[in-house]
């Protein structure tokens, strides 16, 4: 069946920032989906509110709009561009809510534009808990045993008819299990069931037996509208069932199932997806299974692309995204070839693994000091690793080392108390599958760890295995160590620092010695058939001991180091640099070899670049890599940190790193380098110091004067930054400082308050030097500049305020020597400019620049870097926006229970979204809708401290000619009192008062929007926590800062009071560079 | 420090190459054609199956014996293969259904075993240089294992289904498996009786006939084909290793049952003997079919199933008798799958839709069979 002709344009539905749950794979899905379309000749229309995406390139679709992904927008833009169809299971939940929320209103589905890829019957029936039951028994598919709820009365009431706990309760209709949980007792259960209600889009939630100690198994299906169905592949999950599959460790292929067994899962799996009713594309099937019996349930299915599915098309080389959108539009699986051989074969097929895939999810609990570290069934990972080894230990220790934090394998947590580390493995947390080792290390049998933890037994063996080999090594030294024994260790996946570590030596010795011995990776092809048909696709990963199919060109090329897993602080921005390194790279020639372990990338998809190394970015991994390439370059600068922390040691063992020089970055990043650097260059930064001890700090601190910012040298595992407003605070803090840590040095930096946060942009090709974008943040100094909302064009800056920023950026860019990216973040405190930071390397707001101005920053460094200088590119100018271009940062804190939502110098965010205007109060304002529902009216709750009581006064005056009710806390609202009686206030009682209180007033649903502001100084006080909780709670629009709650104000009047905008897709905006 | 091996053993090609490793399972030596399979489950329905008597298989899949061995999932009564080559072998197993070790099972019933081999490089050498003869031993004495490589028969022109199938006629009870029980139904009852000629039947195809409400009786290849014609309701001609050219009994037996407008099934090797008793031809092919991943178009449904596959000859798409309607094409190489004839009731299949290991979608073969004998009961 071919494509179906009747679809000329389709609008493509995105999954939005980057939160925990919803992260770049479903970049991955969505820019896969657009080429598909755009190879069949259909017209792309495009929703998606994240700016850092591929997919909202301009030249990815006809027609991009970045704009919040809600129902009213969808129906304007399906009205304006005349869509032939929806596709909404490529943007995750996101997408399919939205879908759902069009064909209620009676805009997509009947009497409207269709819906493809899955329609309202089949998300419906597998998104509504109590319709999958029915179906499921319909079919005989075994469930758990479970009530419904949709109050907490019946909840309750069904906790009591099952009687039994540990119960598992699932909201419906939220992503990644957002309030769900496993209550042990009655408090926990009505506790997790009243905040699941809350979350859940229809008010709904299942109430199910637990199954903990079940093995978890997923399944990844497709089928075709001529009910071809295929499984592109199975994943085990380590863990046993009670951890969110998102938090993790799994497998692929499945390993623990007999063949009988495998297809009846497989079996029961195609029943499912055509029960349910997914006529084309993919699902994801979850399963639990009882290792004692075998017994099989089925858990749930979700009816679209998947992080899961992310991850199978990474693991098997099978793009699942791509052939479901091809087959959305008509065509059937043995019309598709599978790209990966070539089109020697079909897609319809299922992929042969002859290798193991492990995934390992990366967590930043660091950043949330409040939130215990704890797994469950919602979903706290940040990003994932996958390494894929020849066996399960050398897949799990290169997945150990991809994860960058700091592991060189199975680390020991350095426990000396086999009962202790069995009783911390009682809870699942991130460190358990070291702490297993641990166990094991301590003499633990693999029978009682494997009661404790419930975790296969097959796999602890392999632990096992490791440990005893772990053992042999440290009996030996290095200069002992022969080829067999090497060899043998390479095999099992221990890392060249790991084996420094157990010998006793240096990672370097363990390198020379290894080469000495010539033991080298070898590299094998991921070709989807485990070698029954060639591939021409180098998609590759390494092992050691085996024959290596690599066979590098002779083309000239150039390696770009990717930036490794997803966490806060280092996102989707940098792949979407090294993606853009790549392809403007090969546009112009040369052959790209990329290195990446991040499965949920656009940059790991083998089709960015012309040869795909799966691996690891360690020196060891990378200089491996280099040793059978022998590129031109290697390009470290777009990766973020992780590339930049390898650069030294790969120059130093011969890599040749292109652009900015390595000792460049040095001079930057090197404190007392960076004061000579600004001093030569005749420009201001903070008054700082570097101490190393305590007394030193103190002394110099005085010096300085208070308030200033004070952080560790050498900040591992993100180590707090802080904000210090007295001496008597220092003292506390560095009391609380390892006294390692202070030998290290401490940075002592004057904190400018109430300043001015500018980023700016530039590219450089060594002579020229022009600026991209010069950015002004929302939020005052203080904030982290990846937590601030920032404007482009600036709100506030002069033109000449703009001129003397960007003639001390080519000042600095000259000065450095940069060759490719530059980003300089300046503060701005009255008149006066100070330079707070220099990155010359790819930043954060490339791709905000490039979307809003249409200017390809990322391809003009990249190509400079290569020695295409700005001229011979035609970039000498960079374009101007041409509009109101808003950033607004998205948070976890709902996902982190305990934490605050307060913003400070350490960033907590995971994402992004882009607002669009004529005017930056309508681009702020677009940009929240983005985030957050903007109430129409109801109360606005404000508690502000005394120096923002003026602006909240001018605020409230404001929201209450909008039609808002204020209330306010007594000290506010007294001010407001004082100051204008011109609209009434509320005033509520502060927490520790007697109730109702003011966190009763926001649970009651009157309010709809919260400003809470705190005095830095000496911490934020412990009650006003409750207030933000609470706002977090009852998922309200809440602001933490007076410069974020005046913009939304801004906005919200702006458009009461007249309409709602202008709505262009990017493509229009964008104008010819100056 | 320990070696990769704990004891070494060797894989040598008839062409020259070796490979070391570790040795488990029998010392050996085996001798026989090396063959791939790229299933990533069911080793043991694979090492049990009688279609590779003779040979050594070489698992591309990672690990392998991770579930152990069970006697529920077996094809034959004990293992068929010669010789076995794996990655990497798990020496514990993890399975409810484990009743021993791989490494245990294979010293028992004289598989030889090599672990710790490039299972990947093997694969590509038989990709691109066709099927070669092999040698593993336990050892370290490659010239001998050389030698034995080379001294090793060609797979064409041998009779070796006569070897694989059963010597006494047999009725067969068992049904399907059941997940609960863990065991294999028992079925009673008296549905028209089948008549499967054993050139090394798997007996997932005798529980498939049996699960159909069909009576099943194992006959050995020599049973004259006059007697089968004359009790029986239907003829099932099974699997089994090598070149179906030799087996002229089958080839009577299937002429005469034919003749007799006898409901008749080939599955694999028995797909080809049906073929060539209709006067199809069949050859060797460069290194066959092997995986539980290969997608089957059914011409006349549009439909495709992933089938599970293991065969080293092909009946020969050029010239396929006038009488022969081409049902099923392999979407790999487009090489013949299966057929029906178009005047009496006969049917072929290529891969295993019995499955076991592999996918379970072809077990449809089986049911348009059991209609086919069905209705033809009828008639008579």
């Amino acid at each position: 069946m071919p494509r179906n002709p009747d679809i000329g344009s389709v609008l493509l539905i995105g999954a939005g920032p980057i939160v925990i749950g919803q992260a770049c794979e479903f970049d991955y899905s969505g820019s896969q989906a657009c080429r598909a379309l755009k190879e069949e000749g259909v017209r792309v229309v495009l929703l998606n509110s994240n700016p850092a995406t591929i997919m909202t390139d301009p030249q990815m679709a006809d027609a991009t709009y970045v704009e919040p992904i809600d129902a009213a927008t969808a129906a304007r833009i399906i009205k304006a561009e005349k869509v032939d169809a929806v596709l909404p299971t490529m943007g995750g939940q996101t997408a399919l809510n939205c879908a759902m929320r069009l064909h209620a209103d009676g805009a997509c589905g009947r009497g409207g534009v269709r819906l493809i890829g899955a329609d309202f019957k089949a998300i419906h029936a597998a998104e509504d808990r109590e319709e999958f039951r029915r179906l499921m028994d319909s079919i005989g598919v075994a469930t758990a045993r479970g009530r419904y709820a949709t109050s907490l009365e019946e909840a309750l009431a069904a906790g009591r008819e099952l009687d039994t706990y540990p119960l598992i309760v699932r909201p419906s209709f939220t992503l990644g299990g957002t309030g769900g949980g496993i209550a042990y007792n009655y408090e926990e259960f009505a506790a997790i069931c009243a905040s699941g209600l809350a979350l859940s889009a229809n008010s709904s939630l299942l109430i199910e037996e637990s199954m903990i100690g079940w093995k978890e198994y997923e399944l990844e299906v497709i089928r075709d509208r001529n009910d071809n169905c295929i499984v592109v592949c199975g994943i085990e999950n380590i863990d046993p069932l009670g951890v969110h599959t998102g938090d993790s460790v799994t497998v692929a292929p499945i390993l623990t199932l007999t063949d009988k067994e495998y297809q009846a899962m497989r079996d029961a799996a195609f029943r499912i997806i055509r029960a349910i009713g997914v006529e084309t594309g993919g699902a994801n099937v979850q399963f639990a299974v009882d290792p004692a019996t075998g017994r099989q349930i089925v858990i749930e299915m979700n009816p679209r692309v998947s992080r899961s599915s992310a991850l199978a098309s990474k693991a098997t080389g099978f793009p699942i995204a791509k052939v479901a959108t091809k087959l959305a539009l008509g065509y059937t699986l043995d019309e598709l070839s599978n790209e990966i051989t070539g089109g020697r074969t079909p897609a319809s097929f299922e992929p042969a693994l002859d290798y193991v895939v492990v995934k390992i999810p990366r967590f930043n609990f660091d950043k949330f000091p409040g939130t215990a570290p704890e797994l469950g069934t919602q979903m706290k990972a940040v990003g994932e690793a996958m390494a894929i080894g020849r066996s399960f230990p050398e897949a799990l220790q290169k997945a150990l080392c991809s994860l960058e934090t700091g592991l060189a394998g199975l680390d020991s947590k350095g426990h000396s108390s086999l009962e202790a580390v069995l009783a911390e493995l009682r809870v699942f947390t991130p460190d358990s599958l070291l702490l297993a080792a641990d166990a094991l290390r301590l003499g633990a049998t693999v029978e009682r760890l494997h009661e404790v933890t419930g975790i296969d037994p097959w796999f602890l063996h392999e632990i096992a295995r490791l440990i005893e080999r772990e053992k042999e090594l440290a009996a030996l030294s290095l200069p002992k160590l022969g080829r067999e024994a090497m060899l043998a260790a390479k095999r099992d996946g221990f890392s060249d620092r790991m084996l420094a570590r157990l010998l006793r030596s240096t990672e370097k010795k363990v390198r020379t010695r290894r080469a000495r011995l010539g033991v080298h990776a070898s590299f094998h092809r991921v070709d989807s058939c485990a070698a029954e048909f060639p591939t021409a696709t180098a998609y590759q990963y390494s092992t050691y001991g085996e024959a290596c199919e690599s066979a590098p060109t002779r083309r000239k090329s150039y390696a770009i180091l990717g930036s490794g897993p997803n966490r806060i602080g280092q996102g989707i921005e940098f792949d979407y640099c090294c993606i853009h390194a790549s392809l403007a790279l090969r546009d112009h020639g040369f052959e790209t070899i990329m290195v990446n372990c991040n499965p949920e990338t656009v940059s790991t998809d083998y089709d960015v670049s012309d040869r795909l190394y799966f691996e690891p970015l360690t020196t060891e991994h990378v200089l491996e890599i280099l040793r059978v390439e022998k590129p031109a370059g290697v390009i470290v600068h777009t990766g973020g940190q992780t590339p930049l922390a390898i650069a030294a040691e790969l120059e130093e063992a011969g890599a040749r790193i292109i652009g900015t020089p390595v000792a460049a970055i040095h001079r930057t990043e090197d404190r007392r380098e960076f004061s000579r650097l600004l001093r030569k260059c005749g420009l201001r930064q903070p008054s700082n110091a570097t101490a190393s001890s305590g007394a030193e700090a103190l002394r110099l601190a005085g010096g300085i004067g208070y308030p200033l910012v004070v952080r560790p040298s050498y900040v591992l595992g993100g180590q707090a930054m802080k904000i210090i407003y007295s001496r008597a605070e220092l003292q506390a803090w560095l009391r609380g400082c390892d006294r390692a840590v202070l030998r290290r040095g401490v940075l002592l930096d004057r904190f400018l308050t109430q300043a001015v946060e500018v980023d700016v942009d530039a590219v450089s090709d060594g002579k020229e030097v022009v600026v991209a974008g010069v950015l002004e943040h929302v939020e005052r100094a203080g904030v982290h500049s990846g937590d601030s909302s920032c404007a482009l064009p600036p709100l506030s800056l002069s033109a000449a305020q703009i001129a003397e920023l960007e003639r001390q950026a080519v000042v600095m860019a000259r000065e450095v020597g940069a060759v490719g990216f530059m980003n300089i973040q300046f503060a701005i405190q009255g008149d006066a400019i100070s330079v707070l930071e220099i990155n010359p390397r790819a930043s954060r707001t490339v791709p905000f620049i490039a979307k809003a101005t249409g200017w390809p920053v990322a391809r003009i460094a990249t190509l400079a870097m290569a020695g295409v200088s700005l001229a011979r590119q035609g970039a000498r100018k960079a374009a101007a926006p041409n509009g109101c271009f808003i950033k607004e940062a998205v948070f976890p804190f709902s996902r982190m229970p305990g934490a605050d939502t307060l913003l400070g110098p350490e960033m907590k965010s995971t994402g992004e979204a882009m607002g669009i205007g004529d005017t930056h109060a309508s681009a702020f304002l677009r940009a929240t809708e983005a985030i957050f529902a903007i109430p129409a009216d109801g109360a606005v709750l404000i508690s502000v401290r005394d120096p923002d009581k003026a602006e909240a006064l001018e605020i409230a005056r404001r929201l209450h000619g909008c039609g808002f009710a204020i209330v306010a806390t007594s000290g506010t609202a007294a001010y407001f009192a004082a100051n204008d009686g011109s609209f009434p206030v509320e005033t509520v009682r502060k927490v520790n008062e007697r109730k109702p209180t003011v966190v009763d007033a926001i649970k009651s649903g009157k309010v709809k929007m919260v400003i809470n502001t705190v005095t830095a100084e000496g911490g934020a006080p412990a009650d006003s926590l409750a207030i933000r909780r609470a706002a977090l709670h009852g998922q309200l629009l809440y602001y933490t800062t007076i410069e974020g709650a005046r913009a939304i104000a801004d906005g919200i009047c702006e458009r009461r009071e007249g309409d709602g905008g202008r709505m262009l897709p990017i493509q229009r905006r964008h104008l010819p560079a100056a | 420090m320990q070696p990769i091996a704990a004891t070494e053993a060797i894989l040598a090609l008839a062409t020259g190459e070796t490979f070391a490793g570790a040795a488990f399972g029998h010392p050996g030596p085996a001798a026989g054609e090396l063959v791939f399979n790229t299933s990533m489950t069911g080793y043991q329905e694979i090492v049990t199956d009688p279609s590779y008597l003779g040979q050594v298989v070489c698992l591309t899949t990672a690990h392998v014996g991770v579930v152990g061995v069970n006697a529920a999932d077996e094809e034959a009564g004990a293992p068929r293969a010669r010789g076995l080559a794996v990655r990497a072998l798990a020496r514990v197993p993890s399975s409810w259904r484990a009743e021993g070790d791989l490494d245990a099972y294979c010293r028992a019933h004289g598989v030889c075993g090599i672990a710790e081999v490039d299972t990947r490089a093997l694969a590509i050498r038989l990709r691109e240089g066709g099927a070669v003869n092999c040698c593993v031993l336990h050892g370290g004495d490659r010239r001998g294992a050389l030698r034995l490589a080379r001294a090793c028969p060609p797979m064409a022109g041998q009779a070796l289904g006569r070897d694989a199938g059963v010597d006494e006629p047999a009725a067969w009870h068992e049904g399907a498996w059941d997940p609960g029980s863990n065991r294999h139904a028992r079925r009673q009852g008296r549905g028209p009786k089948v008549a499967v000629l054993d050139c090394g039947a798997k007996r997932a195809i005798l529980r498939c006939l049996r699960e159909r409400g069909l009576r099943v009786e194992v006959l050995p290849l020599a049973t004259p084909a006059a007697a089968i014609a004359k009790s029986f309701a239907a003829l099932v001609v099974s699997n089994g290793p090598g070149d179906p050219g030799p087996l002229a009994e089958a080839a009577s037996a299937l002429k005469a049952a034919l003749k007799a407008k006898l409901p008749v099934l080939g599955i694999c090797l028995g797909h080809q003997l049906l073929a060539q008793a209709c006067g199809a031809r069949t050859a060797k092919m460069k290194f066959g079919h092997h995986g539980a991943n290969h997608p089957v178009l059914d011409l006349r449904s549009g439909q495709v199933a992933i089938t599970s596959q293991n065969h080293g000859f092909v009946v020969a798409a050029e010239k396929l008798p006038r009488d022969l309607e081409l049902t099923h094409v392999s979407l790999f190489d487009r090489s013949v799958q299966g057929f029906r004839h178009r005047r009496l009731p006969a049917l072929g299949f290529q891969g295993h839709p019995e499955a076991s290991p592999g996918p379970r979608e072809m077990e449809k073969v089986f049911d348009e069979f059991a209609a086919l004998v069905r209705s033809h009961a009828a008639q008579s």
